[in-house]
């Protein structure tokens, strides 16, 4: 069966992309930003961050554009000043529901998190911060894991799981409660399924997986799924 | 320019390390054109007991974290017209807020300071003020008009938005800080 082209209007500008393609590759293809944290190309989409929200004309809901097909003739705005206060609400949401204190943490200028606090003028958090403290797991020879930190934006279960293939890392618990865990609940030491690619560390976009007496400039790796993938597909 | 005239600018130094005080030291030459056109009320490079009345901008660093900061940030902004956080303490509780995540944190990490540590004559001193169950950003005890977030904020940012302030201009941040 062909795969169809869908007409739409993106910010006003009028593009063609296949039938089943998300809005936001549909706006990367043809160069138009839109901020994510959860996306990673190579990985499941899985609409959780909610910063790549668009606005769809005819419709008073946001949609999230990593996980929404393009429809014939939809017209969606990426850019507006409703789009730009949520954003920036999500932001906060985030930022208050862990410890997230930058000062101390190994992602600190490396962070995509804090870049898009920045880019977003994010000067303070709104909303009263969660001071939990989770447990961090350094038990592993050179991983760490540091759960106060994670934004669960679950790009370190999905690398494991679609391109290493292990599944190692899942997640316990629920909402802002929901916490990352190695196997069934296990130290990382005792993991008997990881294979201690790094993965996880790669793709983290803030300081909550790393690996130990690297630098993160040297750790970070946005494009290995893709990469990964790109090789395993060759002809 | 009399100094009548001139903009009436306190800083004040909570539970913070005084590197956004080192930070707006650090603007330099700057300082002396922003001398010309304030007068520092209060501050603690200077030596004045009580903060004043009728002062037009307040830049406090440090989270709040015992009785006494709590205190002076209440009367502080009874009498500034505009209040800016400085810095990552004041806007998140940053470093001072890492006890917070501690059951009976005021406790804990006076029994830790001076007990626990101590090779001589442990005990908890009496005589300074209460520490607050919480170090807490200054926005959770008062209404704070704007923010310079950073650990310390970059002297030139703190430049720009006292100058933009002092003459009337929005205070747009996008882009400009890192947040924490």
């Amino acid at each position: 069966m062909t795969v169809g082209t869908v007409k739409l209007k993106i910010d006003n500008v009028e593009v063609a992309v296949p039938e089943g393609t998300t809005i936001l590759e549909a706006a990367k293809s043809n160069g138009i930003d839109i901020p994510t944290l959860c996306n990673l190309e190579g990985l499941s989409g899985y609409g959780g961050c909610r910063l790549c929200m668009v606005e769809i004309h005819g419709s008073p809901k946001l949609f999230a554009a990593c996980v929404t097909p393009v429809g014939m003739g939809m017209e969606v705005i990426t850019q507006s000043d409703k789009l730009r206060e949520y954003r920036k609400m999500a932001i906060q949401f985030i930022l208050s529901e862990r410890t997230h204190i930058c000062a101390v943490c190994v992602a600190n200028n490396a962070c995509e998190l804090q870049k898009l606090a920045n880019d977003l003028g994010v000067d303070h958090v709104m909303f009263e911060r969660e001071w939990t403290r989770l447990p961090v797991d350094s038990t592993h020879d050179f991983l760490v894991l540091d759960r106060n930190r994670c934004i669960l934006c679950t790009r370190c279960l999905r690398v494991c799981d679609e391109i290493e293939g292990v599944h190692t890392l899942d997640l316990k618990m629920r909402g802002k409660d929901a916490q990352v865990i190695i196997d069934l609940d296990e130290d990382w030491a005792n993991s008997s399924s990881c294979t201690s690619c790094r993965k996880c560390a790669k793709v983290c976009p803030v300081g909550a997986i790393y690996v130990e007496s690297v630098a993160l400039e040297e750790t970070k790796d946005k494009g290995i799924a893709e990469f990964v993938l790109s090789r395993r597909n060759r002809k | 320019m009399t100094s009548t005239s001139k903009v009436r600018v306190a800083t004040v130094w909570l539970s913070g390390c005084s590197g956004c005080h080192m930070s707006f030291l650090d603007q330099d030459e700057a300082l002396i054109d922003l001398a010309q056109q304030i007068q520092l009320v209060y501050s603690p490079i200077m030596d004045v007991k009580v903060f004043p009345e009728n002062v037009d901008v307040t830049l406090i660093e440090g989270a709040v974290a015992n009785e006494d900061q709590e205190e002076l940030l209440k009367f502080a902004r009874e009498r500034t017209k505009i209040l800016i956080s400085l810095g990552d303490c004041a806007v998140t509780g940053n470093v001072p807020g890492l006890r917070n995540g501690i059951t009976n944190s005021a406790d804990a990490v006076l029994k830790r300071a001076f007990v626990e540590t101590a090779d001589m004559n442990p005990q908890i001193p009496t005589d300074v003020p209460t520490l607050l169950p919480k170090a807490l950003p200054l926005h959770e005890v008062v209404k704070v008009d704007f923010y310079i977030p950073g650990c310390p904020p970059p002297a030139d940012l703190i430049n720009w938005v006292i100058s933009r302030l002092m003459r009337g201009l929005p205070v747009n941040m996008e882009g400009r800080s890192k947040f924490g």
